[in-house]
């Protein structure tokens, strides 16, 4: 089934793909076949293996049950926060709470896990920023 | 001797002091990162290549560190199946077979220094034969036109599951989807703006290095998330007894070695085969002469422990020689090297090896520098490395988490990249849950532009005509292997692979890293 809604899935992405071929405006520039060509084909393959997954799928996938799966997407949508937030409160404040999350989600004693947040930002800025000069995101606060 | 002059420039390029510290350091964190769970060569490589690149070191030293990274990661790779049973990556399954139970027996210690050893001729000789074979095959390439090239970049994702992929149609969706990823942005040729719906951001296209990142460290910390693996891998010190074998045992194993090492470096030279079937074949070669009755193999025999550890080096120095003479990349470990190479505006090919016989003559030249670093740190610092099983997890994979956003962000300086970054990590982990191999869609970013580049030079120069892709004997080849490649393993890889895990099934198999073959 898992498949199916894969390959479901990709002859959508396969007729998106297509549309939005058709819709690459032409330039001053032309050589022979022009920058749709290839895209096509690629769609055409995308689309091909799509129809044999909803055809042929394979065994159900181990998923994970409902728990994990909402531990996973609120992991990764820590994740995009902490990408999103980098700009607002900076590398040190954001790492942090990042890495506190993912360590307690892991298994660490909630305390230890801030512990961990702590010292891992303290860390990263110290190596990365102060001794190998990489420029990390800056907040209101300088760092 | 043509080859020596060339090889004695490359040293003197590698001999510096700061690429010595460098191919050091390399050495010691890609063991590090090879001999800790879920960190396979082309994840560590992958997380590096951005730090490397912001630290702002030249073209010769960042690519000296990042390659000493993936000989040593390949090296790190057996500490956790010796001790442990658990393979770090796929080609490391088989040298669980008989390196665990040596471990059993209380010759951990054996083991590991026996597997250095076995690792340093494997990989030696591997890079000897590159340095003998890649300015062969690179004489062969130079007559490839527009079309052929064309033609080997389908070879290469045609193959790039070996014999023993599972589902064919998975691969080729892979493949779709990296290339389709490839086109965003504007078109090289004529200008015109793809796929970027006004969107600032992707103007330039996608960078590679997100995709890498993110498909492989960022999935990785969320398979570690569902599974609630906080614990470290290790529950104590592993005892280790003495380090050194009998040395009568070395004697011994000399024909396994040799031949270990022919096998493994076929297997990575040739398309489609790889380090996973290079270590099963060794082995099963290894089995079927000297060990007929099945009496002391898959018990602790050393030499079922040296003969994959042979083929898997040699292997994946093998992988390397498609790699730099045609610029195509027959697997994960060996893409994101091809990675590194693009970063630094190195396309390899036949042309790098006559424009800038610095950088692959340099990089050789380290590749036996590392080795030998290796082979040193590997043997009296092996407890060292063994202590690292004891970090545990639940801290371990939120600092890679955070490492791999520091890089990408010190490289784009842009929130809206680390935040596709996660963006590709969890498709990455939809991926891998649905058994789609995520090295494709690697490859497929990596060689998109090049491949449609080729497509429509080929193109410009028939006017038109399709039929230029079968115009020469040489692409006519190129094409049959290509479509063998494809359609052997739906008939013969299943069979394969039972094979392969025959011998290994009370090993969680489900862990094995999907990026490190």
């Amino acid at each position: 089934m898992s498949d199916r809604i894969f390959g479901l899935f990709g002859l959508v992405l396969a007729a998106f793909y297509f549309w939005a071929t058709s819709i690459i405006p032409d330039s001053f520039m032309v050589d022979v076949v022009g920058p749709r060509a290839f895209p096509y084909i690629v769609g055409t393959v995308l689309a091909v293996c799509s129809v044999y997954l909803l055809l042929r799928p394979d065994a159900e996938p181990d998923w994970p049950n409902l728990k994990n799966f909402i531990e996973i997407i609120f992991a990764t949508a820590v994740m995009f926060l902490y990408g999103w937030s980098l700009s607002k409160v900076g590398f040190v404040i954001a790492t942090i709470f990042a890495t506190a999350y993912l360590s307690w989600r892991l298994g660490t004693k909630p305390i230890s896990s801030l512990i961990t947040g702590v010292a891992t930002s303290a860390g990263i800025y110290v190596v990365f920023h102060l001794v190998l000069g990489l420029s990390l995101a800056k907040g209101p606060l300088g760092f | 001797m043509e080859i020596f002059a060339n090889l004695a420039d490359g040293f003197a390029v590698a001999l510096t002091f700061q690429n010595i510290m460098l191919a050091l350091l390399g050495c010691f964190l890609g063991t590090l990162m090879g001999a800790l769970p879920g960190l396979g060569p082309a994840n560590g490589v992958a997380i590096l290549i951005p730090i490397a690149f912001t630290l702002g070191l030249g073209p010769a030293p960042s690519l000296i560190l990042l390659t000493s990274v993936y000989y040593g990661a390949m090296y790190g790779g057996r500490i956790s199946s010796i001790l442990l049973n658990i393979p770090g990556d796929e080609p490391a399954m088989m040298t669980c077979l008989d390196g665990h139970p040596m471990a059993l027996q209380g010759r951990a210690g054996e083991a590991l220094t026996l597997s250095g050893i076995a690792s340093f001729v494997g990989s030696f000789f591997a890079t000897c034969g590159l340095v003998l074979i890649a300015p062969q095959l690179v004489k062969v390439a130079l007559l490839f036109g527009p079309a052929e090239y064309f033609a080997l970049f389908t070879m290469a994702f045609a193959t790039l599951g070996g014999v023993t992929a599972s589902n064919q149609a998975k691969s080729a969706l892979a493949a779709a989807l990296g290339l389709g990823i490839a086109m965003i942005g504007s078109d090289s040729q004529t200008g015109s703006e793809r796929f970027t719906f006004g969107h600032i951001h992707l103007y330039d296209g996608i960078d590679f290095l997100i995709a890498i990142v993110g498909l492989f460290a960022i999935s990785e910390v969320l398979i570690f998330i569902e599974h609630h693996q906080g614990g470290a891998a290790a529950k104590s010190g592993a005892k280790i007894g003495k380090l050194l074998p009998d040395f009568g045992i070395l004697k011994r194993s000399g024909g396994t070695m040799f031949r270990s090492t022919i096998i493994g470096f076929l297997s990575g030279v040739l398309p489609g085969a790889g380090a996973s079937l290079g270590s099963f074949l060794s082995y099963s070669v290894e089995k079927n002469t000297v060990d007929r009755e099945g009496k002391t193999f898959g018990k602790g025999d050393p030499r079922g422990l040296i003969a994959p550890e042979v083929g898997n080096n040699a292997a994946a120095g093998g992988a390397l020689v498609p790699m730099l003479a045609l610029g195509v990349p027959g697997s994960g470990t060996t893409a994101v090297l091809l990675a590194v190479l693009l970063q630094l505006n190195i396309t390899p090919g036949p042309l790098l090896f006559r424009n800038n016989p610095d950088v692959v003559w340099g990089l050789i030249a380290a590749l036996f520098i590392a080795n030998f670093m290796l082979l040193a740190l590997n043997l009296p610092m092996v407890g060292l490395f063994t202590r690292v099983l004891l970090i545990p997890t639940r801290i371990l994979m939120p600092v890679v988490a955070m490492i791999s956003f520091v890089g990408i962000y010190g490289l784009t300086g842009s929130t809206f990249d680390v935040m596709m970054m996660v963006g590709f990590g969890f498709a990455g982990w939809m991926l891998r849950k649905l058994g789609v191999p995520l090295v494709p869609v690697i490859l497929g970013i990596l060689l998109g532009n090049e491949m449609e580049v080729n497509m429509r030079r080929a193109l410009q120069v028939s006017d038109g005509d399709w039929s230029i892709f079968l115009g020469s004997p040489l692409s006519i080849g190129i094409w049959v292997i290509a479509i063998t490649g494809f359609v052997l393993p739906i008939f013969f890889g299943n069979r394969v692979k039972k094979k392969m895990h025959a011998g290994h099934s009370e090993v969680e198999v489900e862990e094995i890293d999907e990026g490190g073959d």
